[in-house]
């Protein structure tokens, strides 16, 4: 049973253009579709409004550990914290890495989140819920964002 | 989404958070592994080709036991634990959302890098 989610995807663009769009706090708000405030910074926390209809409500919020140009991007988060009224800040948080490295034809991207063995029950009991319908509609509209801009 | 899997969801006290923790830990993995056929085993037998001592063992169990993954039966004079599956797919389900999720955030950024 793993203990950790890991992804890894072939992207068609150079390592420094998938390092942008990491590391540049607009442009990861883009895709990640979040309003973040100001640069990330190793050490510090960034944070921002979610861009994403019917979540607008919702506070993202991480702390920058590594950024190692066109190498490691990694930071700590609380999966799933999307409920205003709970106070994530004594959980700990799972961390988020991602790791280029330079192909033939662009960039493989690898993605790992780990520590999930410190989620509390009752949270992801949370995601649970928080997970019922939302994501139902959410598919549907990154399918149509793919479609339209493939 | 094809997996309805929070119906699966334990009502009462949710079990989940200390099941990572009691398979974080290589002795009870392989005793997981021992018990995965499905046939409950005596102490005496997990005892026997292990290094570990009969208290260590039982020990053991009873993390797995508290993390609703074994279940002991009584078999005559003698426990007998038997693998409970039912909270590894609760977990897998939990992991599966999570991971299903960073496979949606990945082709946005696909889709962002590429144009």
């Amino acid at each position: 049973m793993p203990d950790k989610i890991e992804k890894q995807i072939e992207l068609k663009a150079p390592v420094s253009r998938v390092w942008r769009a990491l590391t540049d706090y607009r442009e990861f708000g883009e895709w990640f579709c979040v309003a973040i405030e100001r640069p990330f910074e190793p050490g510090k926390p960034a944070r921002g409004h979610i861009t994403y209809p019917g979540y607008e409500h919702v506070i993202w919020q991480v702390v920058i550990q590594q950024m190692e140009p066109d190498r490691l991007f990694s930071f700590t988060w609380h999966p799933y914290a999307v409920d205003p009224n709970t106070d994530y800040s004594n959980e700990t948080p799972t961390l988020v890495e991602f790791r280029l490295e330079k192909t033939a034809t662009g960039t493989r991207l690898a993605l790992t989140e780990s520590g999930f063995e410190n989620v509390p029950a009752h949270r992801r009991a949370e995601a649970f819920r928080m997970n019922d319908g939302g994501w139902t509609e959410q598919m549907k509209n990154i399918e149509n964002h793919v479609t339209q801009k493939p | 989404m094809s997996r309805k899997s929070h119906n699966r969801r334990r009502s009462g006290p949710a079990p989940q958070a200390v099941l990572f923790a009691a398979l974080g830990d290589k002795t009870r993995l392989a005793l997981v592994a021992r018990l995965v056929s499905g046939q409950p085993v005596s102490i005496s037998q997990l005892t026997a080709g292990s290094q570990l001592t009969r208290q260590a063992i039982t020990k053991h169990l009873r993390v797995l036991e508290r993390a609703g993954l074994v279940r002991s039966v009584r078999a005559g004079r003698e426990n007998r634990f038997a693998l409970d599956p039912r909270p590894l797919h609760a977990m897998q389900t939990y992991l599966d959302r999570v991971s299903h999720h960073w496979d949606q955030v990945l082709l946005r950024l696909k889709a962002f890098v590429e144009t």
